[in-house]
């Protein structure tokens, strides 16, 4: 599996409540959660997003509450994959089990710039900055992760 | 290697008699939780999954509290949905308006966590029983549904830090000065995917209510957990309270911990996180008089919404009136809470002073409702986060505090030290 696409860049702390704000938490509908993602940090972020673009992002990408609202909302958006430093443990699990590919790479995530087109290998996580050239190595995920990630998710993993 | 208390309590649920850091485990059970914003999305992913059965009606908690008594439609009809699961299912602790209360001082009330038990929840405050000896985590809504269905979760066993508590607190110094502290010490992501283990002789100076709030923060610096030994304090709270078996687990003597920090309770003074994260945290000495003024103030939530920090705001309210300007909610955690302050008089005190009296809600704590900030204004809240736009406007500012900092800067009209109050 790979992704491509156009790098949306965001710094460090990026927390839940300005993923999707709690005044939209009044749904469930993903499409409707996706209508307000990351509306109060980049309030144009909806308008600029296409389907397959890339979201990187520094350190503790995704602190704060447990809604899974938020990877929900980026998944919807259209974003194919998120790159950071670090993510908080909550949005780690919830990207995993709702099946959003996200990758922790320290040196990327410092060096790739917003605009840059850039593709992800997720077998090998090679990631390429094709605006640069330069290429970075993602942590793989442990087995028992990509065994959750090759069910297509948590819930089929058990079921 | 010795396991910390963490790690024995994730081995003893995962059927081992050793984990290690790092290791994935699949572990068992004991309490499910979700809230009426990530209950209806587990209940989703259940139902459209094909799932038919749910592993034990006794062990789901599902508590009505984040946008209740319903804001809007939209927010009934989550509600709605959740009670209709609820009753299909025969969930026994399904809570509603009336019976409900914010689900983290709701829990350990009900004995429903107590020590030793591993608990999931689908809201990041789950931490919060770490107070009671238990190892509980936050988690999302796909989790909750797998673990309705199987009764199950995995995890990653997680490493630990360790904060030994020496000193015996000086004047209003309360557990939220402690996790303020120590998150301004360490960082937001200080304890990222870690467990937070305290200990030390300073804990007898730390009441129950204390040390929820400090665990309930432990998400605050990242954490996977906050968990604090099983002492005479604790038993006294969960004796005839839990309806479990409570199994008490230390840490190994030679436990391995990623960093060790000594908090000494005697040189803490009141704390409070400024805009826009919990850890820019300054002591009260450090902010000038009158340097920032405030228009609303907020006491209760998960974080401090219990019968001490209902009396820690009513001592300094008491006989005194709000300052011209400021508007005070005050949010009882539970049913049971709001009648324990009602017949020790605390209502006559919070209203003579001007403020408001709510029922049970996490409303304002996270902009729901029930004093939601407008463009510019700034609140001072015993709440647990001061993200862009928690409250509100995404140009209104909070600033976290403890109850009596609260109340007294409510009073004052500007953030100030409550013992100048």
């Amino acid at each position: 599996m790979n992704a491509k696409g156009r790098v949306h860049k965001f710094g460090d702390n990026v927390d839940t409540d300005v993923i999707i704000p709690a005044r939209y938490l009044n749904t469930a509908s993903h499409k409707e959660l996706a209508a307000h993602c990351m509306e109060d940090i980049d309030a144009e972020f909806v308008n600029k997003v296409q389907d397959g673009d890339i979201m990187v992002a520094e350190k503790n990408f995704g602190c704060g509450s447990s809604r899974e609202h938020a990877p929900i909302a980026i998944k919807a958006s259209g974003v194919s994959c998120v790159i950071a430093s670090t993510f908080a443990r909550i949005f780690y699990r919830n990207s995993i089990n709702i099946g959003l590919p996200i990758l922790e790479c320290e040196e990327a995530a410092r060096e790739i710039k917003d605009g840059d087109v850039v593709s992800v290998n997720f077998d090998t996580g090679v990631i390429t900055d094709e605006t640069t050239g330069k290429t970075y190595q993602a942590e793989p995920f442990p087995e028992f992760i990509q065994n959750i990630i090759a069910k297509g998710g948590l819930i089929n993993s058990i079921l | 290697m010795g396991m910390t208390m963490s790690q024995k309590i994730l081995a003893a649920h995962a059927g081992l008699d050793e984990v290690k850091a790092g290791q994935l485990i699949n572990a068992k059970l004991d309490m499910v939780l979700g809230n009426d914003v990530t209950s209806p999305v587990a209940i989703n992913v259940f139902e459209e999954n094909g799932a038919t059965a749910v592993f034990d009606n006794t062990k789901i908690a599902m508590i009505m509290d984040h946008f209740t008594p319903n804001k809007d439609i939209k927010a009934a009809t989550l509600v709605k949905q959740t009670r209709t699961f609820a009753d299909k299912y025969d969930i026994k602790n399904f809570m509603d308006v009336g019976m409900m209360g914010i689900e983290h001082a709701l829990l350990p009330e009900k004995g429903l966590v107590g020590p030793g038990c591993l608990c999931i929840g689908a809201d990041s405050h789950t931490c919060t029983y770490g107070a009671l000896g238990a190892f509980s985590t936050g988690v999302g809504s796909t989790d909750m549904a797998a673990g309705m269905i199987s009764g199950m979760a995995w995890f990653k066993v997680p490493s630990a830090i360790k904060f030994n508590i020496v000193g015996k607190p000086q004047g209003y110094i309360s557990g939220k000065d402690v996790i303020l502290h120590i998150i301004g010490e360490i960082g937001v992501d200080g304890a990222l995917y870690k467990s937070m283990e305290f200990a030390g002789e300073g804990l007898k100076y730390l009441n129950i209510d204390d040390r929820l709030c400090i665990a309930n923060m432990a998400i605050e610096a990242g954490a996977k957990n906050g968990i604090f030994p099983v002492d005479d304090i604790t038993r006294e709270y969960c004796n005839g309270r839990y309806q479990g078996t409570p199994v008490e687990y230390t840490a190994d003597e030679d436990a391995e911990y990623d960093a060790e920090y000594t908090i000494d309770l005697s040189t803490l003074r009141p704390t409070v996180a400024f805009p826009h994260l919990p850890e820019n945290t300054r002591t009260v000495d450090e902010i000038g008089e009158g340097e920032v003024k405030i228009d609303q103030c907020v006491i209760g939530s998960c974080t401090n919404g219990r019968i001490s920090d209902l009396r820690a705001a009513a001592e300094i309210f008491k006989g005194k009136k709000l300052a011209k300007g400021v508007r005070c909610i005050i949010i009882p955690g539970t049913q049971s809470i709001w009648l324990q302050a009602m017949h020790e008089g605390l209502f006559d005190i919070f209203v003579e002073a001007g403020a408001v009296v709510s029922t049970p809600t996490c409303g304002p704590c996270l902009g729901g409702h029930m004093g939601v900030l407008a463009a510019g204004e700034r609140a001072i809240s015993t709440t647990n986060r001061n993200f862009v736009g928690r409250m509100g406007h995404v140009d209104s500012e909070v600033y976290l505090a403890s109850p009596a900092v609260a109340a007294a800067s409510a009073v004052a009209g500007y953030i100030v030290d409550p013992a100048k109050v």
